[in-house]
């Protein structure tokens, strides 16, 4: 039986399957000089989708449809309208790509990865969650790999299949272990089943963790996070964004659901680890982050650490703290966009990926580099801009939770970031290059760009200025959780 | 009062400063006037609130404006000065304004002058700019949410003012360092907000960043002592508190002439005034028990600093130095707890503010003609720049403490106040005034009097119109005060009332 609810539940999906369908059929016949169009189908398409999604594909009480595999409410419609938000851009930013623009095949993989994505979002059963991280994962991996003839690219596409392909394998093991134990699969099930009384607390241990494995690795957190600097290094720059905001953003979806719904009982355990796997986190993202000399290398750890700030509200367990992490996710998706945006528009230009080839990169382009300075600024957790007050919201759950130490942990963590991050804005503001003249060459900017990279500035102050909107539906997202 | 007067002070500079950063980068000149233009509003408007809170015998806080910002959590955008903030608002106008007047400069290629900022001065008026909204927006602030936010918009432009346009030997080193302390004190006093807003929740029940709402919070005794050291300490890093003091006289000395104005002008007392409203006012408890330690520490900052300053061959260092000494008598002031010593403290971060500001910009006069700030390599300027001569004589005043400048009108009830506290702290704290007549009087005979080094000669160009303004503006700020003290310290007592009810009258 198929009710409205049930087609208002996964609309946004249909929307972009259509649009991917539509995509694949009219692009072959596209000369070779329109093909770059694809872009503006895809973000336009999107946009149009995000739109339609407002209008009529809201959710009411939270409901569980679909035999109890889909959970439609407020939590998942908000990431999916982030991630959806996350592929425009991410299609915007592709479009004037050197060698995956003009490729059709690149903004379908896009589409296919967004709808597992939104899939992992709102999954309520451990085989839909499972089938929707694959769906989002296997597209990235070849979109990881894109660039054929580039070394690099095709490294970073194995190692990201082989590290996803392990973890998910060990996480499978967890859910099958779950079933087995509980004997059903459906999250909200779950709950019942997994009490204090009917599991020993070291079972429940050794299944958070491998659980966590699969997760962890989504979320690039560590010790699950080796891949992510690789990864991010070789990949196209629009995917190492795409990856390093909607991918996380996915996967702290998941977390958030599943530890928040199905293992409620065992909170003093899993908060334990997770505050524990936070703080490492944090650290180690900040303090390889300041060796490094690739500005995506340092993107990558930096991306590794915000998923420890963010942790820190999954770790308060509370209303507020789930709250804090999807308005934190929302902040850093709009940032680290504007800042893979900006590298992405700078190394179209200049073909260069190095932190000292930003030298003199404000007088070659003032706008770029305050837009630089706008998304570098609000990593670092500076007001105005959205990262400020992202930080605040989690660190006052922190402390509403009585996880002090974790707070000073992270607040100690920012000021670590504010280094590298002010390291990095040194050569943009600060350094010359070595040859005057070169600084003559402007880095222009073109249309597709201009559009992403003015939206996302504006999207990083607003959230860090007129922040009551974006919080009261993070706190209507967080809701139902509760 | 229906005029939003507090808001439109708080948020022009930003304004401007968007609308600057908007205008073609080789429109120098265009980009310089709305600087001037705001700057000049910003003076009129923060003169209004103070003439209207003075001649209106104000008490408490005044022109409220409050506008519902995040009620789920209790964060409301809530503006209000009381007799504490209204000086250092008009200090922050009057910093602003000849700030920009200072920078304005001059440049002649023929005659090798290149004073006030030439490189990018579209940027740099942008940056100071939103540097200046942040501190207009901490002094105004009646929710503590608010002042974080305000405060750390008012730290970071630092970084860049003084690494793009700082002196080039230390500017990079300088403003790193100055940005992670800084940054550091913040964060740490914010852990102490978010624990005292939370405290506040189970105590009363209220969700509320109120920092008047929170004078009320019934923080108990044992919370106080231990929150009060991190938050207090937490600010007052940016007041340059001894041992924190390290970053300031590095900064000062690599940053460029105007923003060396703001930061001891006006984001020092930024630090002070953030610790006293944060730390005291809302943990009096705490204030009472650990204040012999601030005492203490503030008793080191005042003399160790002058000694500092006073062998000191860098002028630009000597006055850093003694901006530590100065800013060590504010913390004093406010550490004895006492009505005279509150007062003191309450001026004094006016007197210095506009005492420093003239002596950083007549320093850049000379080293933008002279190139050196080495005082044994300068002489004679006397007869080469009276007018900034001048200045920084009256300036050496205020900063001995002569009667008849505000710096007298300051310092004396800051020693009364320590004097009944602990009278043998007053009399070895009163060893820094000698050693600061000293300094300053060795400073200025050598700069300007004696005859001008040789290399010097005919290479001094005479200063600007505006350079002119804006040291008569600052002159006779500490002249006026110095001689009709009635214009600000009642006004300041007011406040200081306040702040000793929560003390318990003690």
């Amino acid at each position: 039986m198929f009710t409205p609810v049930m087609f208002a539940s996964i609309l946004p999906e249909i929307l972009i399957l259509a649009l991917a369908v539509i995509l694949l059929c009219v692009e072959p016949f596209w000369k070779e000089d329109q093909r770059r169009n694809a872009g503006w189908l895809t973000a336009g398409g999107l946009f149009v989708t995000i739109i339609v999604s407002l209008l009529f594909g809201q959710p009411g009480e939270p409901i569980s449809v679909f035999g109890g595999m889909i959970r439609f409410d407020w939590l998942g419609f908000f990431f999916k309208i982030l991630f959806m938000f996350s592929a425009a851009v991410t299609a915007l930013l592709l479009m004037d790509h050197e060698k995956a623009g003009r490729r059709g095949e690149a903004y379908v993989l896009l589409l296919a990865s967004l709808i597992g994505m939104n899939l992992m979002a709102v999954s309520a059963d451990l085989i839909m969650l499972y089938l929707a991280i694959e769906t989002a994962s296997i597209p990235l991996y070849i979109l990881a790999g894109f660039l054929l003839v580039d070394d690099r690219s095709t490294e970073a596409g194995f190692k990201y299949l082989l590290f996803g392909t392990l973890a998910s394998t060990i996480m499978l093991y967890g859910f099958s272990l779950l079933f087995g134990f509980a004997g059903t699969t459906n999250l909200y099930k779950l709950s019942e089943m997994l009490t204090v009384g009917s599991l020993s607390p070291l079972l429940a241990f050794g299944l958070v963790v491998l659980v966590l494995v699969g997760i962890g690795f989504k979320l690039a957190i560590v010790p699950f996070h080796f891949w992510a600097p690789d990864v991010y290094e070789g990949s196209p720059t629009p995917v190492a964004g795409f990856l390093s905001t909607a991918s996380k953003a996915a996967g702290f979806s998941v977390i958030v659901r599943f530890f928040f719904v199905a293992f409620p009982e065992f909170a003093p355990s899993w908060t334990l680890i997770l505050a524990a796997l936070s703080a490492i986190t944090m650290t180690v993202g900040n303090l390889l982050a300041m060796s490094q000399t690739n500005v995506k290398r340092l993107l990558a750890y930096s991306s590794i650490a915000h998923a420890g700030y963010a942790l820190i509200g999954v770790v308060a367990f509370s209303q507020l703290g789930a709250t804090s992490v999807v308005f934190y996710l929302a902040a850093y998706i709009v940032t680290n966009l504007l800042a893979f945006g900006v590298i992405m528009a700078f190394s179209r230009v200049t073909g260069l990926d190095d932190i000292k080839d930003y030298a003199g990169m404000s007088r070659r382009n003032p706008w770029l580099g305050l837009m630089m300075l706008s998304a570098f600024l609000s990593l670092a957790g500076m007001p105005p801009f959205g990262g400020f007050v992202g930080k605040v919201f989690v660190f006052a759950a922190g402390v509403q939770a009585g996880y002090t130490w974790l707070v000073v942990v992270g607040i100690l963590n920012s000021i670590l970031g504010v280094y590298d991050y002010l390291n990095a804005m040194k050569y943009v503001y600060l350094y010359r290059m070595p040859n005057e003249d070169e600084e003559k060459h402007p880095v222009p900017l073109t249309r597709p760009y201009a559009i992403a990279l003015v939206i996302l500035t504006i999207g990083v102050i607003l959230v860090g200025t007129v922040f009551a909107p974006w919080f009261s539906w993070s706190d209507a997202a967080a809701l139902n959780l509760f | 009062m229906n005029f939003p007067i507090l808001s439109i002070i708080t948020f022009l500079p930003f304004v401007a400063a968007v609308i600057m950063l908007m205008v073609p980068a080789d429109r120098k000149t265009e980009v310089r006037g709305i600087a001037l233009a705001t700057a000049s509003m910003e003076l009129l408007l923060s003169g209004w609130l103070y003439f209207q809170y003075l001649t209106g015998h104000m008490t408490g806080y005044q022109f409220i404006e409050t506008y519902k910002w995040l009620p789920a959590l209790g964060i409301s955008l809530k503006f209000g000065v009381d007799g504490m903030s209204t000086p250092l608002v008009l200090l922050t106008g009057i910093v602003m304004f000849t700030g920009v007047l200072i920078s304005w400069g001059v440049y002649d290629e023929e005659h090798h002058i290149s004073a006030g900022i030439q490189d990018r001065p579209r940027e740099f008026f942008a940056f100071l700019f939103l540097l200046a909204g942040g501190v207009f927006g901490v002094f105004v602030s009646l929710d503590l949410f608010m002042l974080f936010f305000f405060y750390e918009i008012a730290v970071f432009p630092m970084y860049l003012l003084i690494a793009i346009w700082g002196w080039v030997k230390t500017r990079e080193y300088a403003a790193m360092k100055l940005t992670l302390y800084l940054f550091i004190g913040s964060v740490v006093a914010l852990v102490g907000a978010l624990v005292m807003y939370w405290t506040q929740y189970q105590n009363t029940g209220v969700l509320s960043f109120d920092m008047i709402q929170m004078e009320s919070a019934g923080f108990s005794a044992a919370f106080q002592y231990a929150w009060f050291l991190p938050v207090f300490f937490g600010f007052a890093v940016l007041g340059g508190i001894w041992p924190f003091h390290n970053w300031s006289p590095d900064g000062h000395v690599a940053a460029p002439t105007a923003v060396s104005m703001f930061h001891a002008g006006v984001l020092m007392k930024l630090g002070a005034f953030a610790a006293l409203r944060v730390g005291i006012m809302l943990l009096p408890e705490g204030a009472k028990q650990w204040s012999w330690l601030v005492m203490a520490f503030a008793g080191v900052a005042v003399v160790y600093g002058a000694y500092i300053a006073f062998v000191q061959t860098d002028l630009k260092y000597m006055i850093g130095f003694s901006s530590v000494s100065h800013m060590g008598l504010v913390v004093l002031g406010v550490s004895t707890l006492n009505h005279d010593g509150l007062v003191g403290a309450g001026v004094q971060m006016f007197s210095h503010g506009v005492m420093t500001a003239l002596f950083f910009a007549v320093t850049g006069m000379i080293y933008d003609r002279s190139h050196t700030r080495q005082i044994p390599e300068l002489g004679g300027m006397m007869k080469a720049l009276p007018f900034a001569g001048i200045g920084f004589i009256i300036g050496g005043l205020v900063s001995m403490g002569m009667p008849g400048f505000s710096g007298f009108v300051a310092e004396f009830p800051i020693f009364m106040g320590v004097w009944g506290r602990q009278w043998m702290l007053a009399v070895v704290a009163s060893i820094s005034i000698i050693i600061t007549a000293a300094y300053i009087m060795i400073a200025i005979r050598r700069v300007f009097f004696g005859p001008m080094p040789e290399k010097l000669e005919g290479h001094i160009s005479p200063i600007t119109t505006l350079d002119k303004v804006a040291i008569f503006t600052l002159s006779s700020c500490m002249v006026i005060i110095g001689i009709f003290p009635a214009v600000m310290v009642p006004m300041v007592e007011t406040g200081v009332k306040h702040i000793l009810d929560l003390l318990g009258g003690a």
